[in-house]
């Protein structure tokens, strides 16, 4: 008797949709939540110092796009994007609007973040970076951001591994990432349990390897050994 | 010359300044005592701007801003009397990312853009003269609070400023601590630094300082030699607060 033959049925299936699923996960999921996490960090540091330090007129623009964002679901928003901005004769093209999409939403998100950060840097802070003669951006750069970079890891972290999982909204304006594979492969073998299961184990070890990357990253930012407050 | 003049300044209409006048005599230590909410440090903190002062003129060297109501100076003023100045906090305010000698040459680099290994090695000398070359590679909170403070005046004489602000030195340090710092500010002054210095510490200004002026209200109660404010005030005001130093 042959190996192959006491394989179950789930089994193989498992393994002929392997690779499909994991390839459209590093070709679509991936590309797509460090593409988005990476511009809506811009997003969000700009939005978070707006806020903070601009005029209040601009201040309030950047506060009108956080509460819009975070007051409505980002399915809503990507559906807005792909399927109803045509109408407005605007057409793009569904992973540039998945882009678009998930790139608006981590800005929000983590203009609240950094914002929190750069507020838990204590005032004295700023007073020695200005005594010494720095102005106002050479302070923010050089020692009120580093600072708060060490603050706002872990939950930027949260967030990263939040859009990876998000991305699988994409599907539903037809992104072919994972979760849409996924989709596909049911459709023609009527197997969704045991498809949509496997999609999901390919989600975790996705986030799982995040994770790491993510504990590795506080270490580097942690290696001064705590804040001065805390050392004494 | 090192002037302030005339200095008002409230917080919320509070009056906390009620036109200070002081001049710091150069090469000098020149101690401001008082009680706590005298106005001691936001007199400090109005001569490098940390606080804009409501009226008045502040005059460090060549440069001279006069204050008015509402116009405030402009950034350009702003940062040009802060690099006269330097100015050591009552609790440190190392920059805790940077190692010791990246603390001390970040003026240098960032503000007068000296390159790195310049601005290094004009850091290691200042860390020596404050005793702390040793820990050059250390994080700051990896140190005591005396050895932070002497990183912290290392860090503010390394553009070398006209004049040195300090907001309570030795307030956050118990006495043995203290004393470390005691010794290395007694040492600059010696040398001939000028210093405007605010102070609970009754030794620390009784020891470094030439002038002492006391503070009570936002106003200069009295002033003069240490000896005389010290030994023989006049002012009712005076005598209650240096009695109540136990001096």
């Amino acid at each position: 008797m042959s190996k192959e033959a006491v394989l179950p049925d789930w089994l193989q299936l498992m393994l002929t949709s392997f690779w499909p699923l994991l390839r459209a996960g590093l070709v679509f999921t991936v590309p797509l939540a460090i593409l988005s996490f990476v511009l809506g960090l811009g997003v969000g540091l700009l939005t978070a110092v707006v806020r903070l330090f601009a005029p209040k007129p601009l201040a309030a623009v950047a506060g009108f796009y956080v509460w819009i964002i975070r007051g409505t679901p980002l399915l809503v928003q990507l559906f807005v994007i792909f399927y109803g901005l045509p109408s407005a004769g605007i057409l793009i093209d569904a992973f540039p609007a998945a882009l678009i999409g998930f790139t608006l939403n981590v800005g929000a998100y983590s203009s609240e973040v950094i914002r929190a950060a750069l507020t838990s840097i204590s005032r004295g802070q700023w007073e020695a970076a200005y005594s010494i003669g720095m102005t106002t951006r050479q302070a923010l750069r050089r020692t009120i951001l580093p600072q708060a970079t060490r603050v706002a890891v872990p939950p930027l972290g949260n967030t990263f591994i939040s859009l990876v999982k998000d991305t699988s909204l994409a599907a539903a304006i037809t992104v072919p990432e994972l979760f849409q594979q996924a989709q596909r492969i049911v459709a023609v073998t009527y197997e969704p349990l045991i498809l949509y299961i496997e999609a999901a184990l390919i989600y975790l070890i996705f986030s799982s390897i995040l994770t790491t990357l993510q504990a590795r990253l506080e270490v580097r930012f942690g290696r001064h050994g705590g804040f001065m407050e805390r050392a004494r | 010359m090192i002037r302030l003049s005339g200095i008002e300044k409230s917080f919320s209409g509070n009056l906390v300044l009620k036109g200070v006048s002081l001049a710091v005599q150069e090469g000098a230590v020149t101690a401001l005592i008082g009680p706590s909410g005298s106005g001691k440090s936001t007199l400090l903190r109005c001569a490098n701007l940390l606080e804009t002062p409501d009226a008045g003129t502040v005059e460090i060297g060549d440069v001279r801003l006069e204050f008015s109501g509402k116009r405030r100076p402009s950034q350009s003023d702003v940062l040009r009397l802060r690099r006269r100045t330097g100015m050591i906090f009552q609790n440190f305010q190392l920059f805790p990312h940077q190692r010791v000698v990246e603390n001390v040459m970040e003026a240098l680099v960032t503000v007068q853009k000296w390159p790195k290994a310049k601005a290094r090695e004009r850091a290691m000398a200042l860390l020596d003269q404050v005793g702390m070359s040793e820990k050059a590679e250390a994080w700051p909170a990896t140190l005591s609070g005396g050895q932070q403070q002497r990183v912290a005046i290392a860090r503010a004489l390394a553009p070398s400023p006209a004049l040195i602000l300090c907001d309570e030195p030795t307030s956050a340090l118990d006495p043995e601590l203290a004393e470390e710092v005691v010794d290395v500010l007694r040492t600059l002054a010696k040398d001939g630094a000028t210093m405007l210095m605010a102070t609970h510490d009754l030794r620390l200004a009784r020891s470094l300082a030439s002038h002492v002026a006391f503070l009570e209200a936002g106003e200069i109660v009295e002033e003069g030699a240490p000896d005389a404010i010290f030994g023989a005030p006049t002012e009712p005001r005076t005598i209650r607060f240096v009695r109540s130093l136990g001096a």
